[in-house]
């Protein structure tokens, strides 16, 4: 096929750029000899493929930037198997050296394969199209007949029937080529490509993440101290954080009640006010899981959901020395979001004090497993909430860091367990040690702030990349000649030929039509110049 | 609201259990239509199909199509549109062939077609009917099945295995149409009856509402766009098998072999060939245009347009394969079976990508 063709004799260095390995060449000509081999194509594209199977063990283990509680329960069910994969960065994939190699060799392959190219294209759009060859009933596809008008006539016809192609007069013939923009779509295709990994990796260097978890009423600056965990970039600017600011003003969350949907989340809708700075005017965005909030180049995310039991502790002497709600964390899968949480009173006297609790949305007792009756939420959203604590005295260790979800009791002395308590229930610590109550709940938000400046490098790459894409699928480039010579009997001879360039194209309907129509419009008129003017 | 379900109306309760109607109904017309196929492949005989209308090139013919030519009279077949198919195939597979035509235009078209022939027969002009009307129950399916849940229908596995169907189906006839490519099928009609079953079976899911990750106009986007990409591939990959089938035939016969049964009535290679790179062309874009979408939507959703879940990570394996694809056969000239094994490569990813990843994998993507 002649595309086929075409392609071997190549007008491009497609192939493992000069595959036979050269021997004694000076250390220039083997650097020169490496990089041929790295820009090809073939190398680009096997880097590409190793890109994506790379990228397979990622999708099969448990990575830490999508789930790190999933890595720690692999740790713990496989202790032999785990510290091997992590030698390998098996849980780390995406961030790991070797991931980072194939990434980096593809983007200095396709760097010194893709731009050189573009140049090259620039060259060819501003290059005539090439000369007729002699044989045009060679082509792919060929017609010719006879006609009385003039060769310079057939010609000057020949250019307004092959208007939309690129004409050049060589002697007595007309060539013409068309479709320039699929060269054109493949290298913006293949440099926005180029852009795409730029925006990507400038997007991890700079950029950075942060999680919080507010409660209803509460407020958030962008400090570094403010999150709870904070996921710089390499390169991120942590002293120059944008310096906005919001409040959660309310939060509320519904779930589906009945039918056989029961429990699933229906929606979450926070208010929140913000400032872009703090000189700023306040502003109000609601907050919803398809809805961040955009403030400052920042984008604040709504992750999840959950509650707040509050608290207010009086030590044994008496003293009110804790009083806020303490945001306890939903158990992973459980429809009726039982939840879990500490409570820390470090300043407790004569003691400190600490509880470990559960919070159940809507408490309701069932008989369990075992036939003895238990506890247990029955639904997510608080109809009946209830709170459990185990209390412990002593020292908390909190010299030391330690995460706000869990109480280190090793060096403390369990005081008992709780009865169930109501919101306004109070529960009095054995021993004179203090006493609790459980004064309500609030909802509370977990939040992830991220900052990615490769944002909208990136989808503007990707936008380019896809209407590069349909200029490579869909555009159909094709060369056409019409040669015009007198023939024996006096009457000129034509030929028109066309070949096309590309597997779509091996049809010859259009030359077909166009031919068709230079005939036609010949022999209406054969000395006119146009349909509308007069002849010459 | 939270009484949503509570206060249903009868009326979308109605319409629910009507669409659950329709999926058997559509199953029972696909298989028949399977059925028939089937018996026209085996049963069929081999006939030339026309040439120049297999494959869409110069479908789209450019502009001005007729605009001119005030002189009708042009003798046979000088009108100004041409269809190639008027004049009898020019010396298909190449030669000289002429036509005299009018002002003694005479023209020659080489190595455009090859000769192409499948098996036909009647049953298969019938099969195709009812494949029509398996369709349109397939359509109101999802139509009513969005009604009574009141939002857009595909947002689980078992909505998104009826989209694809329809998707591949609506590929199908429309290749069945346009490329007379009614041979397709059996091959197509597999595949989708047996993933129709799959999700009555097991996937089923009642009407509902959904997650609230899913409330965004991006669902409408992106996941229709995968939809029909889906359903284009499909197609694709159903032509890339048949082919590798009938490639062997082909060898088989070359060797001397007599080959019997449906295998010796396969279409030809060569046009399987054709057809299965034509829809990748058109799925392609199409994928990847989804895949930024899903990248748009996750940045909204998610925090981050790009995080490496198992599904993200998939569906870029698969844009990868059929990269390369692409690129094997613009740039290496390769075709025919190694084309061929890189198009079904790049199926079994997409099809891995469906089901692997949702049932395998836990990530942000599983609604399953
Ligand atoms: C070393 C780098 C590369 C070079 C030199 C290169 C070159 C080419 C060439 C010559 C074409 C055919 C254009 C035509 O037929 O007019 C092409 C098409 C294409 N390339 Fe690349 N390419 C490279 C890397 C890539 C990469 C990394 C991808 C990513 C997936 C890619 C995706 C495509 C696609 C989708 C097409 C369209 C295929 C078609 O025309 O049917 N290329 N490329």
């Amino acid at each position: 096929m002649a595309t086929t063709s075409t392609r071997k004799k190549g007008d491009r260095t497609d192939g493992a750029g000069g595959a036979g390995a050269p021997g004694g060449l000076s250390p220039l000509g083997w650097a020169r000899w490496a990089w041929r081999i790295l820009t090809s194509m073939r190398t680009a594209l096997i880097l590409l493929f190793m890109l994506a199977l790379g990228a397979i063990p990622g999708s099969m283990l448990p990575q830490r930037v999508v789930s790190p509680d999933q890595v720690a329960q692999y740790y713990t069910e496989h202790p032999e198997l785990a510290p091997w994969l992590e030698r390998f960065f098996l849980f780390d994939v995406y961030s790991s050296p070797w991931y980072a190699a194939i990434y980096l060799l593809l983007f200095v392959s396709l760097t010194g394969c893709v731009i050189p190219r573009a140049l090259a294209h620039l060259r060819l759009v501003r290059a005539r199209p090439p000369k007729t060859p002699r044989n045009l009933g060679r082509m792919p596809y060929s017609a010719r007949f006879t006609t009385d008008a003039e060769p310079e006539r057939v010609l000057e016809r020949g250019r307004s029937v092959f208007k939309r192609y690129r004409l050049e007069r060589y002697g007595d013939s007309l060539s013409g080529e068309t479709g320039y923009l699929r060269e054109a779509g493949n290298v913006v295709f293949h440099v926005a490509l180029l852009g795409l990994l730029v925006s990507l990796a400038a997007g991890y260097a700079l950029g950075y993440r942060g999680n919080m978890l507010v409660a209803e009423g509460d407020g958030f600056a962008n400090t570094l101290t403010s999150y709870d965990s904070f996921y710089p970039g390499v390169a991120a600017d942590q002293d120059e954080l944008a310096p906005f600011s919001f409040t959660l003003d309310s939060f509320d969350a519904k779930f589906v009640e009945d039918g056989g949907f029961s429990g699933q989340a229906e929606s979450f809708r926070g208010e929140m006010t913000y400032k872009d700075h703090p000189g700023a005017r306040e502003r109000h965005h609601t907050l919803e899981v398809n809805e961040p909030l955009s403030v400052g180049g920042v984008q604040v995310y709504l992750l999840g959901h959950g509650y707040a039991p509050e608290f207010e502790v009086r030590d044994g002497e008496g003293e009110v020395v804790f009083d806020q709600p303490v945001p306890f964390l939903p158990r992973n899968g459980d429809p009726g979001q039982t939840s879990d949480g500490v409570v820390k009173v470090p300043d407790a006297l004569p003691e400190g004090l600490g509880f470990e609790g559960v919070f159940l949305p809507t408490a309701q007792e069932r008989t369990g497993e075992d036939g003895e009756s238990e506890l247990a939420s029955v639904f997510p959203s608080p109809e009946d909430p209830a709170v459990t604590l185990t209390a412990y005295a002593g020292d908390l260790g909190m010299r030391q860091a330690q995460s706000v979800y869990q109480l280190d009791t090793s060096r403390m002395e369990e005081l008992g367990a709780s009865e169930t308590l109501r919101p306004g229930d109070t529960w009095e610590l054995p021993d004179g040690a203090g006493e609790i109550t459980f004064k309500g709940y609030k909802d509370f938000a977990t939040l992830q702030m991220t900052h990615n400046p490769g944002r909208l490098p990136a989808l503007l790459s990707a936008a380019l990349a896809v209407l590069g894409l349909l200029g490579t699928l869909f555009v159909r480039p094709r060369r056409a000649w019409v040669r015009a010579s007198a023939g024996p009997d006096g009457r000129t001879v034509v030929e028109v030929a066309g070949l096309g360039k590309t597997e779509s194209t091996a049809n010859g309907q259009e030359f077909h039509r166009l031919a068709t129509e230079l005939r036609d419009r010949l022999r209406e008129d054969p000395a006119a110049d146009g349909p509308a003017s007069s002849k010459e | 609201m939270v009484y949503q379900l509570a206060a249903e109306t009868a009326a979308e309760q109605d319409l629910a259990s009507f669409s659950d109607h329709l999926i058997i109904a559509m199953i029972v017309a696909y298989a028949v239509a399977l059925f028939l196929f089937a018996l026209e492949a085996a049963y069929g005989r081999r006939t030339a199909l026309k040439g120049n209308r297999l494959v869409p090139v110069g479908a789209a013919a450019p502009a001005a199509a007729g605009g001119h030519g005030g002189e009708a009279s042009a003798a046979a077949g000088g009108s100004s549109t041409v269809d190639l198919d008027a004049a009898p195939a020019p010396g298909a597979g190449g030669g000289t062939g002429g036509e005299r035509d009018g002002d003694d235009l005479s023209f020659s078209v080489r190595g455009s077609e090859p000769q192409a022939s499948a098996s036909r027969n009647v049953l298969g002009a019938i099969a195709l009917v009812v494949a029509g009307v398996g369709f349109v129950l397939n359509l109101a399916q999802i139509v009513t099945r969005g009604l009574a849940a009141d939002r857009w229908p595909w947002g689980n596995m078992f909505e998104f295995v009826v989209a694809i169907s329809l998707c591949s189906v609506a590929a199908f006839l429309y290749a069945a149409l346009r490329y007379q490519a009614r041979y397709l099928g059996t091959f197509i009609l597999l595949p989708v009856v047996l993933l129709l079953g799959i999700a009555a079976r097991w996937l089923y899911t009642e009407t509902g509402p959904l997650v609230p990750a899913l409330h965004s106009y991006w669902i409408a986007i992106h996941v229709s766009a995968a939809i029909v990409a889906t359903g284009a591939f499909m197609v694709s990959g159903a032509a890339a098998i048949t082919y590798l089938l009938s490639h062997r035939t082909e060898a088989k016969r070359a060797m001397g072999e007599r080959v019997a049964g449906i295998a010796a009535k396969l279409p030809s290679p060569e046009l399987l060939d054709r057809v299965s790179h034509r829809f990748v062309v058109i799925a392609f874009p199409l994928w990847t245009f989804a895949i930024i979408a899903g990248a748009i939507w996750a940045d909204e959703a998610w925090g981050r347009f790009w995080g490496w879940d198992p599904k993200e990570v998939w569906s870029f394996i698969t844009w990868v394969i059929y990269a390369a694809y692409l690129h094997a056969r613009a740039t290496a000239g390769w075709k025919g079976t190694r084309s061929a094994w890189i198009g079904v490569l790049g199926f079994a990813a997409l099809m891995f990508n469906f089901f692997g990843v949702n049932y395998m994998f836990s990530g942000l993507h599983s609604y399953a």
